[in-house]
């Protein structure tokens, strides 16, 4: 009886400004694995089909429950977490190669700071006195507590950037990430306060003007979050903003 | 920077995010080293909540029944006066991280909602929806990427913690750390240092912990004298779904909204905790509703389909009320098994969860039992300097954690932990600053010289492999039932595994961006630590919590009320006993 494999297919890069090369591996089939697992087998046994011994592939990961983002990559041309990719799921040869509108490490793995320096330019945080007690915070409507819930839950994993013709490697746009976080600190009691200094943040260069309103990022989330929601909400605010910056108000 | 370096914290998760914050608000700068960016730490994995009694459902809870319940929980393992002061300090702790903006589930008036847990018949748990960790380390993220903005803190993302700086008399003054990607090695001198590095479920291969959860920071210092205290204790969640790469949590919230556990039995449910424990059903602690399902798998044979598995029910609960309290976990099960749980019953089997010991600690408590905020003894190791926070440390949990009392101690250990390193740092006499440069220089070439060993390993042996096999043996004989005979041999495997170590083939040796080698340097570590864990558990003679010895099936609080303290030695941990704070609460039988 011929034994059930898994082949991956694998974009290996050593370093930045190393050239690329594919490498293929292959091994033993078990019953709900996911690409995760599929590459720490080869990690075990580093040989690619040819029967070269190589280096294992490098990748990013850390919670593989798909709440920590960090192992985002390109799976058969689609841009996800490896963690909830099921090999089950996916045609074979499985392709495996690196978020392209970052810029490279090594293999898999890309640099996404620009992501968290966003977060830095939006003044993504409610801003507070101190951590002392000054007891309960403010009462929030249920179903409003529900909206801002589905905005938290970005993890900052790439995907919406990755998908957006309007980010490259050498384009400035800040992303539907950080824009919906906007959204979510806007949204709060006490972040609201400050909502003008996170819309000013927006505007200018790379800010939300850029968006070209392609959607691709709303359907690329895996947390659903309602991307394309959050950019018109933040463009209505921002017109409003600026309105009011016009007359003086 | 506004102000040379003062302080490091390693470790980017709830209580190293506290910690830093705490210090921040002091007016020190510090320097926040992580191996992964600080927002994706394994925090974000904790799912149910965090405790506090707040008491808003009139059901009379109290912060003193919450610190009852914590200790009777443990099994009357932790010092009293930190577990108190934990659980007094909870409900301000929740209140501010609900000012922090985070989304917590509410009430029909606004308020914050709450919900019950195991260990406990009171309302006390507050969520978002099951990804609570993930919500609050990101309120805390956000918090400290303010006081990075504004010059307070700076980051060092994608580095590893090597080893602590001692200096001639023993006193910590600073860290080495390597640059995952540029593989270089640096010093970094500092008058106080937090290791936040969480917990060690890697090294039983696959656990519901996060890929960088090997220990591997607090084996670093264990091995440079720091005292690694109640090893032995691992506490394994009842309810996780088995997988090729890791255990994936089924948060304990699911049976406090309703979620019921049984096995078919003369083909109808049988409510396996409910017909046992009629008064806390299915929310009894953790160690005991995983102890009952091995019973039922491996004693009774019983398990569905004759397999290592028993059902978790929710599917009698309406979708939007599931949606609103646990989609998170549900859409878990449903991404990673393929079935909708609001249908079908999940199939779960215990998973090794939590490291209740851990790097030892100290505090100061007044004549009341109340722990002296700001004391430098708060959360300081017994290196000088060296201080410990969150699941790194072996305080406030004793033998076994009460679901959602994790982030709660994570974020008290920090609120402990930043005064107490700005209170240290106060009364030293010299900082590390006026150290001769030879101090810091010598553990940077000792960390430069063992990096090179690693990359000059050229055996037969891969570092993956040995890891798997480490997984096996230690989730086989060092988890929920415990014999001697087995544990002396996985003793005798580890030191094997010490052997092969020697022999690895690194096969890697590129100078940039080398996993291989910060994993293989992060084995042996995991290797030091699985002794401490092993020898605590073979020599402990009893049951307690977590630690279940069928030989010695009950609790000996005579023998054994004790702290178990290890000391690395070049032949394997030493171990010592010392009593434990039991000033507050007397022990009595642990009854559900």
């Amino acid at each position: 009886m011929e034994t059930k494999t898994i082949t991956l297919r694998v974009k290996r890069q050593d370093a930045p400004t190393a050239p690329s090369r594919w490498e293929e591996f292959r091994i033993a089939y078990k019953a709900n694995m996911n690409v995760i697992s599929a590459l720490m087998e080869v990690q075990r046994q580093p040989v690619t089909v040819a029967g070269t011994r190589t280096t294992a592939p490098v990748w990013e990961a850390n919670c593989l429950e798909e709440v920590c983002g960090s192992c985002t990559m390109i799976i058969n041309g689609k841009v996800r977490q490896a963690c909830s990719a099921l090999i089950d799921r996916l045609e074979q040869p499985i392709v495996l190669e690196p978020m392209a509108k970052f810029p490279l490490i090594r293999d898999l793995v890309v640099d996404r700071t620009r992501m968290f320096d966003a977060l830095k330019r939006v003044r993504a945080w409610i801003p507070l006195d101190g951590t002392y007690n000054l007891g309960p915070g403010p009462r929030v409507d249920p179903e409003a507590g529900a909206s801002a819930y589905s905005l938290s839950r970005c993890m900052t994993c790439g995907c919406c950037l990755e998908v957006c013709p309007q980010v490259t490697p050498t384009s400035s746009f800040i992303g539907a990430a950080a824009i919906s976080q906007v959204r979510f600190f806007n949204m709060h009691p006490t972040g609201k306060m400050h909502a003008r200094e996170r819309l000013d943040a927006l505007m200018g260069e790379g800010g939300l003007a850029d968006c070209g309103n392609a959607q691709n990022c709303v359907h690329a989330c895996p947390k659903e979050i309602p991307l394309t929601e959050s950019i018109a909400a933040v463009g209505r605010d921002m017109t409003r903003h600026m309105l009011k910056r016009l007359l003086g108000g | 920077m506004a102000e040379r370096t003062r302080a490091i914290v390693v470790g980017g998760g709830l209580a190293g995010l506290m910690t830093v914050i705490k210090l921040s608000e002091a007016g020190l700068s510090s320097q926040l080293f992580s191996f992964v960016p600080v927002k994706r730490s394994h925090s974000v994995c904790a799912q149910g909540g965090i405790n506090a009694s707040v008491n808003t459902k009139g059901e009379g809870d109290s912060p003193q029944i919450h610190f009852y319940e914590t200790v009777k929980g443990g099994d009357f393992l932790a010092n009293q006066p930190l577990a108190k002061g934990m659980c007094e300090a909870a409900p301000g702790i929740v209140y501010l991280l609900d000012r922090m903006g985070v989304p917590f589930n509410r009430t029909a008036e606004g308020l914050l909602d709450f919900r019950g847990f195991g260990g406990t018949l009171f309302s006390r748990t507050a969520f978002a929806g099951a990804t609570t960790g993930q919500q609050l380390l990101y309120a805390l993220d956000e918090q400290v990427r303010k006081y990075e903005a504004a010059g307070l803190v700076e980051k060092f993302e994608f580095w590893e913690f090597l080893s602590a700086i001692k200096d001639d008399e023993g006193v910590c003054r600073g860290i080495v750390a390597q640059d995952l990607r540029t593989m270089e090695i640096r010093a970094f001198p500092a008058d106080a240092v937090c290791l936040a590095t969480g917990g060690l479920g890697m090294i039983f291969g696959k656990s519901t912990n996060s890929v960088v959860c090997t220990g591997s920071a607090a084996s670093a210092v264990y091995q440079q004298g720091a005292i690694f205290a109640n090893g032995e204790f691992i506490q394994v969640h009842p309810t996780a779904i088995p997988g090729e790469d890791k255990v994936r949590l089924m948060s304990e919230s699911a049976r406090a909204e309703g979620g019921r556990m049984w096995v078919p039995k003369d083909g109808k449910p049988w409510y396996f905790l409910e017909e046992k424990y009629p008064k806390y059903k299915n929310l009894v602690p953790r160690d005991i509703a995983t102890r009952e399902i091995y019973y039922i798998c491996r004693i009774l044979k019983m398990g569905i389909d004759g397999k290592d598995m028993v059902y978790l029910d929710v599917s009698h609960i309406p979708k939007a009320t599931l949606d609103r309290k646990l989609g998170g976990i549900l859409e878990i099960y449903e991404k990673f098994i393929g079935e909708d749980p609001r249908k079908v019953p999940m199939r779960v089997f215990p998973g090794v969860h939590y490291t209740m010991g851990g790097l030892w600690i100290d505090y100061e408590a007044d004549h009341h039992g109340n722990p002296v905020v700001a004391s430098p003894r708060n959360q300081q190791t017994n290196i000088p300097g060296l201080f410990a926070a969150g699941e790194a440390e072996y305080e406030y949990h004793g033998a076994n954690r009460l679901g959602a009392n994790s982030l709660l101690s994570c974020f008290y250990g920090g609120m402990l932990a930043g005064p107490a390193m700005a209170s240290y740092i106060k009364g030293l006499d010299r900082s590390a600053e006026g150290l001769s440069s030879s101090v810091f220089e010598a553990e940077k070439r000792r960390q430069e010289e063992a990096y090179g060993r690693i990359l000059g390993l050229r055996g037969t042996e891969n570092p993956y492999v040995i890891h798997k096999d480490l997984g096996e043996i230690m989730t086989d004989n060092v988890t929920v039932v415990r014999y001697n005979d087995k544990l002396q041999a996985t003793d005798d495997a580890l030191q094997a595994f010490s052997e092969r170590w020697k022999r690895i083939d690194i096969n890697d040796t590129a100078r940039w961006s080398n996993q291989a080698v910060s994993f293989t340097r992060q084995l042996w570590n995991m290797l030091e630590l699985a002794r401490v864990i092993t020898l605590g558990a073979l020599r402990r003679d009893e049951s307690r919590g977590a630690h279940y010895k069928p030989d010695f099936p009950d609790r000996n609080d005579a023998q054994w009320l004790k702290t178990t303290l290890a000391t690395w030695t070049p032949d394997g941990p030493e171990l010592r006993y010392a009593p434990v704070d039991t000033s507050l609460l007397t022990p009595e039988a642990r009854k559900y």
